[in-house]
């Protein structure tokens, strides 16, 4: 199983946590055709990224192919405190799924 | 990050993604079940009002100035156009961003969580210049906005 690195930035100010995670994916469409073979390149991409904070979700993103390669994504969270730990769990195309931490400062 | 650090995530992910291995195949979870909430149907169609009802059961939208999309007016490179959403309005749940010209045009929905502020961003593909579209489901109902972006080199093929 092909294994994606991530890197994860939780930071808290004024009350809000803001979340910036870069992935290393290749985010295959499945549309486009391998250059010197012309056939199609079979769809490979991350289908869900799931945040969860101390057992609660506070955020679900579901994408598909139309996501650039290594996915960069951000979002914005209320109700945390510094030292808190959260979870990015990631679902591919094909079911796998991976995850990672980050402490929020 | 140091190399411990690095290491310590990486043998978390394969822990979580080996555990859920083992449900499947102990037969536990269905993939079915796993993957329950991610719309085929959104994330395939071909048309937006086929994707819009898959994923809120209607293709109402009303238009929306309380919804800000920041997008190039110009991106070079269509395989990677920054996109950010941000809305001032209460109780959002979702936050859908679609390309009106892409083959498909449903490319990210962000459902949002306890304290989920209603900002997000991310880099999608287009294939060629058309308007960016921002959907956000607020209070049940779906709030629009969109924004032309012109693309020099599309980013589908290849």
């Amino acid at each position: 199983m092909a294994s994606t690195s991530i890197k994860i930035r939780a930071k808290l100010a004024d009350d809000e946590v803001t979340v910036k995670a870069l992935m290393t994916h290749p985010m295959e469409s499945g549309t486009r055709k391998d250059s010197k073979t012309g056939e199609l390149v079979p769809a490979h991409y991350i289908q869900e990224v799931k945040c969860d904070l101390g057992g609660k979700n506070v955020m679900t993103a579901y994408w598909n192919g139309g996501v650039s390669k290594n996915p960069y994504l951000s979002f914005k969270f209320t109700g945390a405190s510094k030292g808190d730990k959260m979870t990015l769990t990631w679902v591919y195309n094909k079911g796998e799924s991976e995850s990672g931490e980050a402490e929020i400062s | 990050m140091d190399t411990n650090m690095k290491r310590r995530i990486f043998l978390k992910g394969s822990l979580a993604a080996s555990a859920i291995g083992v449900a499947l195949g102990a037969g536990l979870l269905a993939p079915k079940a796993v993957l329950a909430a991610w719309s085929e149907a959104a994330f395939t169609a071909k048309k937006m009002p086929d994707a819009l009802n898959a994923l809120f059961g209607t293709d109402m939208l009303e238009e929306s100035g309380s919804i800000a999309i920041k997008a190039p007016d110009i991106a070079e490179n269509g395989a990677v156009v920054p996109i950010t959403v941000s809305a001032e309005m209460a109780n959002v749940e979702s936050i859908s961003i679609i390309a009106a010209n892409n083959p498909v045009q449903m490319i990210a929905s962000f459902n949002l969580g306890e304290g989920g502020v209603p900002f997000v961003s991310t880099r999608i593909k287009m294939g060629k210049s058309g308007d960016v579209v921002a959907v956000i489901k607020a209070d049940g109902k779906l709030y629009t906005a969109k924004k032309g972006v012109k693309v020099t080199i599309g980013g589908c093929g290849g």
